[in-house]
């Protein structure tokens, strides 16, 4: 039983039963789980979808989506992305006026979004309990609207920590995080307009 | 190439500009007709999934980082992988020739087997104890033949369980005992050229035949 006194002192040391480093491992399991959650919302869509088969054009009348305005949000969150990849690169290159730009512009953006999404549904001429098709819309997209909401909040945060001057061009983990979820949100925003919207 | 999307900013973000083309094309595709847009999608799809396999398969095998080997230069540190034949007649005497003459360390370690199931509903209690019990009869019998043995439960995929241990016990070699072909799992499973393939370390392989001794 010699092995026991090789000199190591302090906790014991870590038992990784894994090949995947932890921090990637909570992140797939976290995008897992909203896939799973967005999965649950299409496949209630194309549910719908699928029992109307006589549809010749969709969505089935009376209901109409702004398609145009949406096309012109879903710029603005494009672009935002934009300016978020904009943001991290200054830093990257230690330009701080870059970074606290990039963070304005995209949180700007991001409210432009949903306030835009708001409006919508404000003016869209039917509600959530219009039917299977207005439940499906509104759950669909307002969880997605969620999803921005969060993703504002984490960029509030790294908005103010970037005018405090917390992030540096060797640690801006604070912005690298927000930035990663921010595209997340684009990709599933993506996803939604193309298929309630456009097919 | 396909590379994981969430370990950075820039690759989420090249993802996304990914994203925006894939439903660009399909999107336009099914504005001509609704069948191109389908035979858009399963190609794009299809070459999504192509590029992605491609790019897992060339990846380069995973080493293990394995710590400096602790211990005496003379010592020899021995790690035993074995479940079932954990107490059986050939690997006892495999495992005693290679102390022979030489300061020995030997590791047992006891993969806690489980089913899919259980390993998934993180039901592990009972595996783990089993696995415990043929460790302690194990390691009570090397003991009695004067060598010096530790051990420890491992993780129920034999392959990680080697992988753990080495990182904190550094063994010179690996000696892993299955059953007889056609009765082992692990020989089913290619546990042991898998572990010649993925560890920079010796290994043996002893076959146990408890039939055959009666164990």
């Amino acid at each position: 039983m010699s092995a026991h006194a090789e000199g190591h002192h302090g906790p014991p040391i870590a038992n990784k039963s894994s090949r995947i480093d932890s921090t990637v491992l909570g992140m797939f399991l976290f995008i897992a789980s909203e896939a799973m959650l967005f999965g649950a919302f299409f496949t209630a869509y194309f549910f719908v979808r699928v029992v109307n088969p006589e549809a010749q054009a969709w969505p089935l009348e009376p209901f109409h989506l702004p398609v145009y305005v949406a096309g012109v949000n879903t710029a603005i969150l494009l672009t935002s992305s934009f300016t978020m990849h904009w943001a991290l690169q200054s830093i990257k290159r230690g330009n701080r006026a870059g970074l606290q730009a990039g963070l304005v512009l995209t949180l700007l953006m991001g409210l432009a979004f949903l306030l835009t999404q708001m409006l919508e549904y404000a003016r869209i001429g039917f509600n959530p309990s219009d039917g299977a098709f207005g439940t499906i819309f509104f759950g669909l997209t307002g969880l997605h609207g969620a999803h921005v909401f969060v993703g504002l909040t984490l960029l509030t945060v790294a908005t103010v920590r970037a005018f405090r001057g917390h992030f540096t061009p060797e640690h801006h983990h604070g912005v690298e995080i927000p930035g990663i979820y921010w595209h997340f949100v684009d990709v599933m925003w993506i996803v939604v307009y193309a298929t309630i919207y456009l097919l | 190439m396909a590379r994981n999307p969430f370990r950075s900013e820039a690759e989420a973000y090249r993802f996304l500009l990914l994203t925006v083309g894939y439903f660009a094309l399909i999107v336009v595709a099914a504005s001509i007709a609704t069948w191109l847009g389908f035979v858009v999608f399963v190609a794009l799809t299809a070459a999504a999934v192509g590029l992605w396999l491609r790019s897992r398969s060339s990846e380069p095998a995973l080493k293990p980082a394995v710590p400096p080997r602790p211990g005496a230069v003379d010592e020899r540190r021995i790690l035993v992988i074995a479940n079932e034949t954990v107490g059986g007649d050939e690997l006892l005497s495999i495992v005693r020739s290679k102390a022979e003459g030489v300061r020995e360390q030997v590791l047992v370690v006891c993969p806690a087997l489980n089913s899919q199931v259980r390993t998934w509903a993180s039901d592990e209690d009972g595996a783990r104890a089993a696995a415990q019990r043929r460790l302690d009869s194990s390691l009570a019998q090397l003991r009695s033949h004067g060598i010096a043995a530790r051990g420890e439960v491992g993780d129920g995929d034999p392959l990680q369980a080697i992988e753990d241990a080495l990182r904190t016990f550094g063994a010179d070699e690996v000696v892993i005992s299955t059953h007889p072909e056609g009765r082992s799992n692990w020989l089913e499973r290619n546990v042991v050229g898998g572990a010649r393939e993925r560890f920079d370390v010796p290994i043996t392989h002893v076959v146990v035949d408890l039939e055959a001794t009666g164990s």
